[in-house]
């Protein structure tokens, strides 16, 4: 298999047998979902919040776009609860581009993904941008057919929310910030913490890997499989805070299978351009010349000024850590 | 055969989806078959004179065939294919080289296709990524055994040309074509842990290489 099939339930709720005509049709499998993002990789995910920046992604080359009622930067100014996008907004948004539509919602709250799964986008982002509504446990997210994404900081948090059966995981930055430091970080992490597991599969040394799992609070199963692996056993996207070109480049040389963007698009003064650019520079970033190529498409200052994510009031990445 | 022949290269087209995947998939067909052979991902238009063979992947049709540095390489590939190289897509990678696409919500779509397989292809036919499925498929070329079809948000072919061979139907919807040295599946074979397409595949970059030697 080119796909890792790890920690699937036995009998998921979320598959689905349908006899259609002559054929058994299985929906919902872990295969499918997993397969889903893999679809999406050395692709750029957009944030967008109405149709008319969901039809500017689409032009640009994104690989799917993300609803959200407001992007990343507005959440952290106007404060108050933020919660899954106006269904509205999603249909029309769903009627206008062909790409796949991501739409976000609160960590835990298992009831505004079964609204987003009826509504039928095509995978369910349970998001620290939003106000969590369940701080000790995220969704479950085998009783679901759609696909979900989540965010992780580090090795155990991702293995966690992939035990929950989330298909994709995005190693969280600092969203809103146009800052890529945070994101930086947390991939060097989780790469510096697969090396580790990796180094102990090849020494066959089950009983420190069967410590590893203890210390990352998930089954022994989950930690050989990445350890085998020797990366995470789905698909791995970064977010939070890329800005430019480069900052995709960046992350992508890092090992990063794709990237989401944020407010470093729509928040800019150069947005058209900009999305274009972004994608230019994912799709080619171990090519100097070319990200050189899409960094000449962006005006420096054009792009969202950004902040200091050391002092800041909110800090969305530590959401729903501890679960 | 001489010691001086180079060995058989597969290009994987490298700008978006899932092309590892791919990769992997050929990789295990060549050992399968024991063939000497690598594998390569092909970027830019230089790359695409150089392989036997090219599978275009899954991914999003829209992202593979829209930035300008992707463009260039599609009408060198269009040449290739005419030649005769032979050329598998799968679902992605199937609308990238039919004639005509349209969206099954949207209508026609502003894609720049590469165009040699002579079908017309309704994309998302099934919907959306909650009606994406797994269907045991019938192959004849494959042999008897049920294929695994992997379908994610799958196109499906509303319309053949005259030298288009149906390999696949499923509930009256066409899924797999072959045109002459095109093969084009609405599904993913590279997903399905069964690697007799990618093997097929193989077997006709074998014979182009040693016609074309």
């Amino acid at each position: 298999m080119t796909i890792s099939l790890v920690a699937t339930e036995p009998k998921p709720k979320g598959v689905k047998i349908d006899m259609v005509e002559n054929a058994q049709m299985v929906r919902g499998t872990t295969l499918l979902k997993r397969g889903f993002a893999h679809m999406q990789k050395h692709g750029v995910v957009m944030d967008v919040t109405n149709v008319e920046q969901a039809v500017i992604a689409e032009e640009a080359g994104a690989v799917a776009v993300m609803v959200l009622d407001k992007l990343p930067y507005d959440v952290r100014k106007a404060g108050g609860v933020a919660r899954t996008a106006s269904i509205k907004v999603i249909q029309e948004i769903m009627d206008a581009v062909t790409i796949p539509i991501m739409a976000k919602c609160r960590i835990g709250h298992t009831d505004e993904a079964h609204v987003l799964e009826v509504v039928g986008v095509d995978m369910v982002d349970e998001s620290e941008v939003l106000t969590p509504a369940d701080e000790e446990r995220h969704i479950w997210k085998w009783d679901f057919t759609t696909p979900f994404v989540n965010g992780a900081r580090n090795l155990g948090e991702a293995l966690r929310r992939i035990e929950e059966g989330c298909a994709m995981i995005r190693t969280k930055g600092e969203p809103g910030t146009g800052n890529v430091a945070e994101a930086v970080a947390h991939i060097r992490l989780v790469n510096s913490e697969v090396r580790k597991i990796r180094s102990i599969y090849q020494d066959s040394d089950k009983q420190e890997l069967m410590k590893a799992a203890r210390e990352l609070k998930v089954s022994y199963a989950m930690v050989e499989e990445t350890a085998r692996l020797g990366r995470l056993p789905v698909v791995n996207f970064a977010a939070g805070g890329i800005t430019t070109p480069a900052d995709a480049a960046l992350l992508m040389n890092l090992g990063c299978d794709g990237v989401f963007v944020g407010s470093g698009i729509f928040k800019s003064e150069d947005p058209a351009q900009r999305a274009r650019a972004v994608v230019l520079a994912t799709t080619f970033y171990d090519d100097a010349k070319i990200v050189m190529e899409a960094q000449k498409m962006v005006d420096e200052k054009k792009s969202l000024l950004g902040m200091d994510t050391k002092n800041l009031e909110l800090r969305m990445q530590e959401r729903g850590q501890h679960a | 055969m001489s010691s001086k022949k180079k060995s058989l290269t597969i290009g994987v087209l490298g700008f978006q989806g899932d092309i590892e995947e791919n990769v992997s998939a050929t990789k295990q067909a060549l050992q399968e078959l024991q063939i000497d052979g690598n594998v390569q991902l092909v970027r830019y238009p230089e790359d695409v004179e150089k392989v036997d063979g090219l599978i275009l992947p899954g991914g999003e049709s829209t992202v593979q065939s829209t930035l300008a540095a992707i463009q260039r390489s599609l009408p060198v590939i269009k040449k290739r294919i005419s030649e005769g190289m032979p050329v598998m897509g799968t679902c992605a990678g199937m609308i990238m080289l039919s004639k005509r696409a349209y969206d099954r919500v949207v209508g026609d779509t502003k894609q720049k296709l590469i165009g040699n397989l002579d079908i017309v292809i309704e994309r998302n036919a099934f919907g959306r990524q909650s009606e994406s499925f797994e269907a045991d498929l019938s192959i004849g070329m494959l042999g008897k055994e049920a294929f695994k079809g992997v379908f994610i948000r799958a196109p499906a072919v509303s319309e053949v040309g005259k030298d288009v061979e149906v390999i696949a139907k499923l509930n009256n919807k066409v899924v797999a074509v072959r045109q002459k040295n095109i093969i084009g599946t609405a599904f993913h074979p590279e997903l399905s842990g069964d690697s007799r397409m990618h093997r097929q595949f193989v077997k006709m970059a074998v014979d182009f290489s040693r016609k074309s030697a």
